[in-house]
């Protein structure tokens, strides 16, 4: 039945609904899961590593996570040529609105022309929409540290912890349990690697299949993109002792 | 002529212009108010030729309410001032416009300011400045009175003594001036100070 409703964007189904629109983000669910956790000293990205060979090289120490300007970062989990026009698009607006009011851009004014971007994909044109959800992470001014999630309806909202991509409403789950208010940067960053070795299918969390990035403020006062080295990120990961299996973490 | 100016002090910011109507030779109008309140917290002070003076100042006007309305939040007086600069330097290249911007804003992280915009798009963070043939005689006074932390009286006395020196020494001295403040309590008019009154016309 909902065959002849498939093959456009831009047309409802008789239910209601936009098939193409729900197809691209059944298609974030097979994409590594990322993970993104407020602080009140900072905001925490973690991102599952899919490993696709071991001669693959890679140009960055990232695959998932992406600076979009100073004082904002995104992690992504979808499909990754979609993701690098919209990280292009959204460094673009970022650069023109320092161009423009010589003042960082507002996160969520970022968060939010991207998404009308995204939106623009499920109206217009025959065009597909973009296969893509974000975990922005950012600092400014006027309301501190924030964590918004994106999808590829263009639609957003901000959260204390989120998860996005494989399994993102198990992890989703236990970030609800486990979640508290004021809670420390370090405190986030163990409870993203818990979340992470819990929901992830391999049994053990080791280093090459996990990358972690942090936006801080500096003693100085000015914000801060951190990508934490694998070799810190093999202390964490003993320090919190998520590297056994899954089961004794619980 | 013209006479633009303004200056910081504690916790508040100033500006002053002289409200004549003037085509060539003739005065129209001595009550014409120069000052626009650009929005909760910021006045903009122009002159200029008055056509542009007026749709450059509204056109500022309705994008900064425009952003405010979309973004929920106000803009800082930088970014308005930074903002404006670009207009005016983006409408210069198409064609040419005549208006000097004093902008004084009051922000709560960064307390008052003043910028200064010329007609070329030229910007700069100012203490005190003027616009017009009543500078020569307003940024002398205000370069032998002024100092940092002046408390409002300081203020109006220093804007008053630029008024007298503006009226006794210039041939084409305007008789009306206004007076805008603005603090953490928002942006206002202050006073007037008219040495002739027009016969009061219902608004336009």
């Amino acid at each position: 039945m909902s065959r002849r409703y498939d093959s456009r964007t831009t047309i409802f189904s008789p239910e209601g609904r936009l098939y193409q629109v729900e197809y691209a983000m059944e298609a974030i669910g097979n994409a590594g899961t990322a993970i993104g956790i407020l602080s009140k000293d900072g905001v925490v990205l973690v991102g599952e590593k899919k490993v696709t060979s071991k001669l693959l090289q890679t140009s960055t120490s990232t695959e998932k996570m992406y600076k979009i300007d100073d004082h904002v970062a995104c992690a992504v989990a979808g499909i990754m040529s979609d993701a690098n026009i919209l990280i292009n698009t959204a460094r673009v607006q970022a650069q023109r609105y320092a161009y423009a009011y010589q003042e960082p851009m507002p996160v969520e004014q970022l968060v939010q022309s991207l998404c009308d971007t995204k939106q623009g994909y499920t109206q217009f044109g025959g065009l597909r929409p973009f296969g893509v959800s974000f975990l922005f992470a950012g600092w400014d001014k006027n309301f501190g540290f924030q964590l918004y999630t994106s999808d590829p309806s263009g639609n957003y909202g901000g959260w204390k912890a989120a998860a996005i991509g494989a399994n993102n409403q198990a992890a989703q789950s236990i970030l609800k349990q486990d979640y508290k208010d004021d809670i420390t940067r370090e405190e986030a960053v163990q409870l993203a690697l818990k979340v992470l070795s819990k929901t992830m299918d391999s049994t053990s969390l080791t280093s090459e299949k996990l990358e972690l990035a942090e936006v801080l403020l500096s003693p100085s006062g000015k914000v801060k993109y951190q990508v934490c080295s694998p070799e810190n990120l093999t202390k964490l990961l003993v320090k919190f002792g998520v590297t056994q299996p899954a089961t004794e973490t619980a | 002529m013209e006479c633009v100016f303004g200056l910081v002090g504690n916790g508040f910011a100033i500006v002053v212009a002289d409200s004549s109507a003037v085509h060539s030779i003739l005065v129209h109008k001595s009550n014409e108010d120069k000052i626009m309140v650009l929005d909760s917290h910021k006045l903009i002070a122009a002159s200029g030729e008055p056509g542009d003076r007026v749709q450059f100042t509204e056109y500022i006007q309705k994008n900064v309410a425009l952003y405010q309305f979309r973004n929920g939040i106000p803009l800082t007086t930088a970014a308005a001032a930074n903002f404006t600069r670009g207009e005016l330097a983006t409408a210069l290249r198409k064609n040419p416009y005549s208006v000097n911007i004093l902008l004084a804003g009051y922000d709560k992280e960064t307390g008052p300011a003043l910028y200064y915009i010329d007609y070329i798009a030229t910007l700069h963070k100012l203490e005190k400045g003027a616009f017009g043939y009543g500078s020569y005689f307003s940024l002398s006074m205000m370069d032998r009175h002024y100092h940092s932390g002046m408390s409002v009286e300081e203020a109006i006395d220093l804007v008053d003594k630029c008024i007298m020196e503006i009226r006794s020494r210039l041939v084409v001295a305007p008789p009306n001036f206004v007076i805008k403040i603005v603090d953490k309590d928002g942006a206002r008019e202050y006073a007037w100070r008219e040495s002739v009154k027009d016969t009061p016309v219902p608004s336009a």
